[in-house]
């Protein structure tokens, strides 16, 4: 009745009896989050450091063994720093700034990412999903031990919702049986197959890519390579119409073949036919362990609309995107920033439900910039025409011998976060030549300063940033956390965020998004935006 | 001159020696083959396209382009 539907590699919250299976009338909670993958759990850290009850329901008691996300990027890690768990996952991440492209046998170019210096946080680190969830749930477990109200509820599987006019009955399945619980409010962070979209009837449309991949894990014996990128387009070795080499931490390496649509996966995934393409990759005479295999196809999708009255839709089970470009659980711990402290905020009576319809807005703009940027790398590597393929190896050729053509080879885009440009909560751009990248809506770029790196002392509140000037009198009392910065117009801080002015004062959204700058506001330019991104205009 | 604006795609004679660069363009396929011929077109489009840079002016061209053919 309750089998798991997949392995376990942590067993982290084993199912435990609550007193809600007890009672009479269901009980109601504040907060249910459906869903324990990386975005569920995020939003659970996020609402329980605000001290929103949460509770979590998952299916599974901890999470899943396999190779999916791979590659975290940087603004997932500010997020992470912000919740307080980034440390052990950079501690343990691997990163990587040299990249090899190759065509047939030849090395097309190699590139170097020369990450841009002044940012607490690497680029990206390559970091395996489920130890990626085991430092969200290891934070978890001592914000619970420091009193934040999350319950984690293993083998809790969610079986049928109902929308009521003020919140939404659930029916879970345990097993020692079902229970009825309530909600104000419940977030779907259920996954791409979400059962929950499926119980209210939502549609989820998009495009399938008809195509493979072969996921081998392996580890060496003897041999060991550099910590780069490697890709190659139409290997002669021919174990793959494309493979892609990645390092992961313990010395495993990712090996992702492209192997076309029409395939027997369990022939495929066979021990000796998974060998067969290594060795053909690797030379026969390389000795290695095989940890993981598995076959992906994808499809790049997403919901009309993530908020459904009462319901809302955050990450996989909201948007779906192909691989390429590490837009998966980045884009859904996106998700999650966005949304938590808006929630918190309407649960709170500080801002209107209104609020949350901007959390559509934003994070379903984000998810189509998502969508388009992992379509053009999926139709770079994998052409869907003669023509398309004609092109692309075109740009290959020339990337050989031409430095122009090298931004053309599309071989996965770097995850970058969304600029919220036509944001309804966005406020006045009133710094005159002012840098593009701190925009209104923009996610602040990071910078050090003489007490430490910028979005430290943002933390996770609406914060007034002052840039070598003060906050106008009055403007303590708005409810904001105030910080005051001086800077140099050649240092990091000042190149990002004052151009060539003197002096600015930027009003920041509690998730590390620009929502107002001026030059000198008066206190109530600053009071008006505020208003606005709490969704109150 | 005429006045046009500075991104506007040039449809009018540009090129000196018309015959002769016809010629060059032509000899340029001489004893390839259709799939290389195509290959081959597909770089040179690029490389155009790059020294142009424009994308306005390169939009213009790719309609231009479409609207001038005839399906066949
Ligand atoms: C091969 C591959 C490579 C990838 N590489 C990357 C990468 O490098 N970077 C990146 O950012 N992303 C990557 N992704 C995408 C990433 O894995 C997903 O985007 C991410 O897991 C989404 O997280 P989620 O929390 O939304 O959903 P999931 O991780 O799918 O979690 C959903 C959870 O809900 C639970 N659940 C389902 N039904 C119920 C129910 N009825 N009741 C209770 N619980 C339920 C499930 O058991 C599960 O624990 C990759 C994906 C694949 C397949």
């Amino acid at each position: 009745m309750l089998d798991d539907r997949y392995p376990l590699e942590y067993r982290l919250y084993p199912y435990a009896r609550s007193t809600d299976q007890d009672a009479a009338t269901p009980v109601r909670h504040p907060v249910v989050i459906m869903g324990g993958g990386p975005v569920g759990l995020a939003c659970a850290l996020d609402l329980g450091l605000k001290n929103v009850p949460v509770v979590l329901l998952d299916d599974h008691e901890g999470p899943g063994q396999g190779s999916r996300a791979l590659c975290f990027a940087k603004r997932t890690l500010e997020i992470a720093n912000r919740l307080g768990c980034a440390g052990p996952m950079v501690a343990r991440g691997v990163v990587w700034n040299l990249g090899k492209v190759f065509h047939e046998d030849r090395k097309v170019y190699e590139f170097n990412l020369l990450p841009e210096d002044g940012h607490e946080l690497p680029a990206f680190i390559n970091l395996q999903q489920p130890e990626f969830e085991r430092f969200v749930i290891d934070r978890i477990r001592a914000a619970q031990s420091a009193g934040a109200p999350i319950t984690l509820r293993g083998k809790n599987r969610v079986e049928a919702v109902q929308q009521l006019p003020d919140g939404v009955a659930l029916e879970v399945l345990t097993p020692e049986g079902p229970y009825k619980l309530e909600a104000d409010w419940v977030i779907g962070c259920d996954g791409a197959g979400s059962p929950l979209r499926k119980m209210m009837g939502l549609g989820f449309e998009g495009r399938v890519f008809e195509d493979s991949f072969l996921i081998a894990d392996i580890r060496m014996k003897n041999e060991s390579f550099p910590t780069e990128r490697w890709f190659w387009f139409e290997p002669s070795h021919k174990a793959g119409a494309s493979t892609l080499l990645h390092k992961q931490p313990d010395g495993v390496w990712r090996v992702d073949f492209q192997i076309g649509w029409d395939v027997d996966r369990t022939e495929e995934l066979k021990e000796p036919n998974v060998r067969k393409r290594l060795d053909a990759m690797l030379g026969a005479d390389v000795e290695y362990d095989l940890v993981w295999t598995s076959i992906y196809t994808f499809q790049c999708r997403r919901m009309t609309d993530f908020r459904h009255g009462r319901v809302l839709f955050a990450g996989d089970s909201a948007h779906q995107v192909s691989p390429f470009g590490a837009r998966g659980a980045n884009s859904g711990i996106q998700d999650a920033d966005n949304l938590c402290w808006k929630l918190a905020a309407v649960i709170a009576g500080e801002a209107p439900e209104a609020l949350l319809d901007s959390y559509s807005f934003e994070r379903q703009a984000a998810a189509d910039e998502n969508i388009l940027n992992s379509t053009r790398s999926t139709d770079f590597i994998t052409p869907k025409s003669e023509v398309s393929h004609m092109f692309r190896n075109a740009v290959l050729d020339l990337a050989e011998h031409h430095a122009f053509a090298r931004p053309l080879v599309n071989s996965g885009r770097l995850s970058t976060p969304a600029t919220h440009d036509d944001s309804p909560l966005n406020g006045p751009d009133a710094v005159t030549g002012a840098p593009e990248r701190t925009r209104p809506g923009s996610p602040c770029a990071d910078a050090p300063g003489e007490e430490g790196y910028l979005l430290r002392r943002l933390g996770g509140m609406f914060t007034l940033l002052a840039l070598n000037c003060k906050v106008p009198s009055g403007a303590d009392a708005l409810g904001c956390a105030v910080v005051d910065m001086a800077c140099s117009p050649e240092g990091a801080l000042g190149q990002r965020y004052l151009g060539t002015r003197g002096q600015a004062i930027y009003l920041i959204r509690p998730d590390q998004h620009v929502a107002a700058r001026w030059e000198a506001p008066t206190l109530s330019d600053i009071s008006e935006a505020l208003e606005r991104a709490k969704g109150k205009v | 001159m005429p006045d046009r604006p500075q991104s506007a795609l040039v449809t009018m004679p540009n090129i000196p020696d018309p015959d002769g660069f016809y010629s060059e363009l032509i000899a340029l396929h001489d004893g390839r083959s259709a799939q290389d011929s195509a290959a081959l077109n597909a770089r040179l489009i690029l490389l155009l396209a790059n020294h142009i840079g424009d994308r306005d002016v390169l939009r213009a061209a790719m309609e231009a382009a479409a609207d001038s053919g005839h399906a066949r």
